[in-house]
């Protein structure tokens, strides 16, 4: 019997008919690809991208060099010097994160008692050479300039969760 | 011995303890804040709260004396919960800013409330805030997190001597500081900062820099005066951050001085980092092979006779070994370790230690200090001598500087001639030694480098045997004299003295400015008059650009004491070594495989290659370098000499504490730090500042 059957599906080619049919149904579906430079996917407000360190609102930096985010760091990335500043409060004179070494586990987002480091929705920050990737505090400060908007209202979104 | 029950563990302890201290025998830890075992008891905290059987409500442990049959609980629910209630009280008005914090990582309150306290605050109020106060160059206080301990204050008051620090207002007005605002003036301020068991007391020049879990602690040695203070050096990377003291029972207890703890920064400047050699009369960089070179050259065909050596305050034992087995092969008999020109006698070893001990001390019944004020010229074993001091029945004596040295003692005068009534006993204070079971004197260096020196060393002897100060029966040897160079007892028992024929220091430098000495070797010596060395070809060995660097004509970097693994005797003559912490700069190397490859350039390659082989010579040299951390007792012999002396008054050689050698004249810290001590006695107009 099971000969006769399988006779029968070679002879009628029902397995490509029934594949080309669920090629040309897949046609008809709606697309799940995008275009990515010019269209992107949905992005959870934990998504761990591009560092940026963040400032108040009335322009002072938030980091208050604790060396929190240095000691925890599980790939040793970040670097940070610290001294007096002029009028006496506790800053870094050095903030560098080798964006080589890190793992990208936003242990230094959660170790911050401030919410001076943190981890952007920007994934798109590639480089033609590795010495780029080496960030020191005016690019980090940079990034925290540029995407403060979102950063905050990443922030705002999970805080509940938190 | 009372016996007593502590969570079901019986314990028999020494009578007077406390009831914290027995349950330490014990094993059990009890939180506290205000208890330290070398500070008076006060019992403010409450930290420290267990539960007493049969007590109406629960003792104080810091505070309660051990009595027979006591029964302890240290762990009931009950206790636990006391300690976590005062620990929300002390919470209450103490800031949440570990994060900018210098104790973070190290505090006691955060390590406490970790442990005992509560995982939240329920208080919901204003907290209270205090102004800052200001304790000078050393100190930085931000008194909003200060827990009212008292620690400071009873170290000010006890252990440093000094009225300066206390509290002002009660309860929650409670203010700690000094009562007008001004830097302290001790010498040992620095401890305050290791005693704050918060962080309302930390270190200025440190302040922000580092966090205590990325340094790297290395156990070493102080040489910066001739105690041999134990420390341990904090490193991160190549820069030492910080000093921090380190117990040694017999030397220090647990403080350092502050040019021991706060010099460090003096390190990173000045500093000799590859060989120098002068051309066309200027110092240039240059290679060691061109430094080594130019002093074959110049060495080529001089008399051995006219090359000589100093060496300074600062130098190790091995240094000092090497350098005297090559002006050995050399032929040069002209060495010297007493830079300054103490005229002590390298014959007798009794004659150049602090008998005593410095732990001693404590035992002693009288005291005449003789050309010396030790309050700078050692802060911690004046400490030492404060602390016998209070214990009662120590009639202290001195003769010269008159001072203020923390405490009270009979200025005899400062003159010669008082020492020689003492010794023929016809002076008041001769009987009351005489009296006095085990007295004990302390020379120092201000009495024997100077013309009559050796006369005084005798006179002192006399004063020391006629007084019986040396009881072989009772073992007790009250001859002291204290140094204040690190370098000075090892190059003593090392031999690093002039040999047959040789010169001492002021011969040295006569002969090098009248032509005598051609070549002058300096192992670190910058106390020396460098204008007096005349045409002479002069070698500086050392780490800073000093005196001795200025003047020299070829500069061999060495290594700081941070920077190697080298032996120091201190004033006891106790053996003790530095540990390397962080690698000299640049192309400095340590001190003696510096010397060991000049003796191969020179031809006459020394007989060591390595350190252990050095430091087998060493033994071979004095027995004494057998023992580390162990003291070698001197026998007593006859020293010094009988003759005339001199008129002058005697004084102490050290006028400013924080400035006496090339590393603490280029620390930053410690110049803040005489401008402030100094400087407040010249007179300031109104727009000064």
């Amino acid at each position: 019997m099971g000969f006769i059957r399988r006779n029968i599906k070679t002879i009628f080619l029902t397995e490509l008919v029934s594949g080309m049919a669920l090629t040309l149904c897949y046609m008809f579906r709606k697309k799940i690809t995008i275009n990515y430079p010019f269209e992107k996917g949905p992005l959870s407000p934990r998504f761990r991208g591009e560092h940026a360190l963040r400032r108040y609102a009335n322009g002072e930096e938030r980091c208050i060099a604790c060396k929190l985010c240095e000691a925890i760091c599980p790939a040793q990335a970040i670097t940070i010097e610290a001294e007096p500043r002029p009028d006496g409060s506790r800053r870094t004179t050095r903030y560098d994160i080798d964006m080589v070494k890190c793992i990208y586990c936003g242990l230094c987002e959660e170790a911050c008692p401030v919410d001076a480091i943190v981890e952007g929705p920007n994934f798109e920050y590639s480089t033609e050479n590795r010495e780029e990737l080496l960030y020191d505090k005016d690019k980090l400060l940079a990034n925290g300039d540029r995407w403060e908007t979102e950063l905050a209202e990443r922030l705002r979104v999970d805080a509940p969760y938190r | 011995m009372p016996k007593l029950t502590i969570d079901g563990i019986e314990i028999e302890v020494e009578p007077g303890l406390t009831v914290l201290q027995a349950c330490e025998q014990a094993g059990i830890e009890i939180p506290r804040f205000c208890f330290h075992e070398r500070l008076s008891i006060a019992g403010n905290c409450r930290m420290c709260l267990v539960h007493m059987e049969r007590a109406p409500k629960p003792i104080a442990s810091c505070a309660m004396p051990v009595g027979e049959g006591m029964v302890i609980s240290t762990d009931t629910p009950e206790v636990r919960k006391m300690r976590k209630g005062v620990m929300e009280f002390l919470l209450i008005n103490h800031p949440l800013d570990c994060p900018i914090c210098d104790q973070g990582g190290e505090c006691d309150l955060q390590d406490q409330a970790m442990g005992y306290g509560g995982d939240r605050s329920r208080y919901q109020e204003n907290k209270r805030a205090v102004k800052d106060k200001d304790l000078g160059p050393l100190i930085k206080t931000i008194m909003t997190r200060c827990i009212h301990c008292t620690r400071c204050i009873r170290f000010a008051t006890e252990i440093a001597g000094v009225q300066e620090m206390g509290a002002t207002g009660r309860g929650e007005n409670m203010e700690v500081g000094t009562y007008v605002e001004k830097a302290l003036t001790s010498e040992l301020s620095g401890n305050m900062i290791d005693l704050c068991p918060v962080g309302a007391l930390t270190s200025k020049p440190y302040a922000f820099t580092a966090r205590s879990w990325e340094l790297v602690k290395t156990e070493s040695i102080d040489v910066l005066d001739a105690v041999g203070s134990n420390i341990r050096v904090d490193t991160r990377g190549a820069e030492v951050m910080r000093i921090l003291p380190r117990l040694h029972e017999d030397v220090n207890e647990e403080w350092i001085s502050d040019k021991t703890r706060f010099a460090c920064d003096g390190l990173k400047r000045q500093r000799l980092d590859q060989p120098y050699v002068k051309r066309d009369g200027k110092l240039s960089p240059a290679t060691w092979d061109e430094a080594f070179a130019a002093i074959a050259e110049r060495l080529k065909g001089v008399d051995g006779k006219k090359v000589a050596a100093l060496a300074g305050d600062l130098a190790d034992c091995e240094a000092m070994m090497a350098l005297k087995d090559l002006m050995a092969a050399i032929g040069s008999p002209h060495i010297d370790c007493r830079q300054d020109g103490a005229k002590l006698d390298p014959a007798a070893r009794a004659g150049y230690l602090f008998n005593t001990t410095i732990a001693g001390i404590e035992h002693a019944d009288a005291c005449l200090l003789i050309g010396t004020n030790p309050r700078l010229e050692a802060p911690v074993l004046n400490a030492r001598l404060r602390k016998r001091f209070l214990m009662g029945k120590f009639p202290i004596a001195a003769v010269g500087p008159h001072q203020d040295l923390t405490y009270d003692y009979d200025h005899l005068g400062d003159g010669v001639e008082i020492l020689k009534s003492i010794a023929n006993g016809r002076h008041d204070f001769a009987k009351v030694l005489k009296s006095a079971g085990k007295a004990m004197l302390i020379l120092g260096q201000g009495a024997l480098a100077r013309r009559d020196g050796a006369e005084i060393l005798g006179l002192a002897r006399e004063i020391a045997e006629s007084r019986g100060m040396i009881n072989d029966k009772i073992g007790w040897n009250g001859f002291n004299v204290l140094h204040t160079a690190a370098a000075r007892v090892g190059g003593m028992d090392l031999g690093f003295v002039p040999g047959n024929g040789g010169r001492d220091t002021e011969a040295i430098v006569a002969g090098a400015g009248d032509g005598a000495i051609d070549v002058l070797y300096l192992l670190g010596a910058d106390e020396i008059d460098m204008a007096g060395l005349g045409e002479a070809f002069v070698i500086y060995q050392g780490h800073h650009g000093d005196a001795g660097a200025h003047r020299a004509d070829v500069i061999l970097p060495g290594a700081a004491y941070t920077e190697k693994n080298a032996t120091y005797v201190n004033t006891e003559g106790r053996v003790q070594r530095t540990r390397l912490a962080a690698f000299p700069p640049g192309e400095a190397r340590e001190d003696w495989t510096i010397i060991r490859a000049l003796s191969a350039v020179l031809g006459h390659t020394l007989a060591f290659d390595d350190a252990r082989m050095l430091r087998a010579r060493m033994v071979g040299a004095n027995s004494a370098f057998i023992k580390v951390d162990g003291i070698t007792p001197a026998t007593w012999k006859p020293f010094g000499r009988n003759g005339e002396t001199g008129t002058s008054a005697l004084t102490s050689p050290i006028n400013n504490f924080y400035m006496t050698d090339p590393i603490s004249r280029a620390s930053e810290t410690m110049a803040r730090c005489s401008d402030v001590r100094l400087g407040a006695k010249k007179d300031k107009t109104g727009t000064d500042g």
